[in-house]
């Protein structure tokens, strides 16, 4: 093996270059599956230094709803992905069995259930926002949203909170 | 695999300049580590280091930052306190491991 050497080689750790980049992330799902991107993206980009702001809309409500939140579901309807026939995902109890093993495979490998994600993107800093017409169309208010939920914001204002972010939709 | 000197000593790192041969390294040279970052090391610093270490040693990877905090005990706000911005990235470094890999 040859070895060169280095006078000075530190790691960059982007204290400057970084430090104004921003990402926001619309969570549109409500399903188990769909939950987990915008959650592990999001914890990486706090991992790496990133301002994140997640916006929870429609079926993504679900994620921050403390009655629904622990009970996002798996389906294997409409999802050829499991590469198992169709009609099996129709069968009484099936998405219970496929939401249990799909929550099995993600403990497995050590990833937390959606609420203790949650808990652990608002420590690393994260920041969570619910949308105003989500929250109209289905009656809640603060109160049965997950705590760090930091505010039912309009679209309008969520544009304006990420301005300059790169955006991903959910 | 580049050498570099670090605190008078020839240090084997990677590409990005994290150590990459476990026993070379001491809680002299840590100190060496923490300082190029601008880091001072209190107690609460090496808590997570020396959890870094011992899990390294028997894992074979380095830990991720749930881990530290689930397995180790150390809150992950404190972590982003003690390491700014990229705490597990730079927990590894000055703990002398390499980057960890996990996602999550």
């Amino acid at each position: 093996m040859s070895t060169d050497f280095v006078p000075e080689l530190v790691p960059d750790f982007g204290a400057e270059t970084t430090t104004d980049r921003k990402l926001a992330i619309i969570c549109s799902k409500g399903n188990l599956d769909m939950a987990y991107p915008g959650l592990v993206l999001a914890n990486a980009a706090l991992g790496e230094g990133v301002e994140t702001h997640l916006f929870f809309t429609f079926w993504g409500f679900d994620m921050i709803t403390r009655s629904r939140m622990a009970q996002l579901k798996f389906t294997m309807l409409g999802n050829t992905a499991t590469h198992l026939p169709q009609g099996l995902g129709g069968l009484p109890g099936m998405t219970a069995v496929a939401t249990h093993q799909m929550k099995k495979q993600i403990s497995g490998i050590g990833v937390p259930e959606v609420p203790e994600f949650l808990d652990q993107i608002v420590a690393s800093g994260g920041h969570l926002w619910a949308c105003r017409m989500s929250a109209d169309m289905m009656h809640l208010t603060e109160d049965d949203l997950y705590e760090g939920v930091e505010d039912i914001i309009s679209a309008a204002d969520f544009i304006e909170k990420t301005d300059g972010a790169q955006l991903l939709f959910i | 695999m580049p050498v570099t000197t670090i605190a008078g000593r020839d240090i084997h790192v990677d590409d990005e300049g994290f150590l990459t041969a476990y026993e070379e390294w001491d809680p002299e040279l840590a100190r060496s580590l923490a300082g190029r970052i601008g880091i001072e090391l209190t107690d609460a610093h090496w808590k997570a280091l020396t959890f870094l270490r011992e899990d390294y040693a028997a894992q074979g990877e380095t830990a991720t930052l749930r881990r530290v905090s689930v397995v180790g005990g150390i809150p992950t706000k404190e972590l982003f306190t003690l390491f700014p911005k990229k705490p597990a990235k730079k927990m590894a470094y000055v703990a002398g491991l390499p980057k960890p890999h996990g996602c999550v």
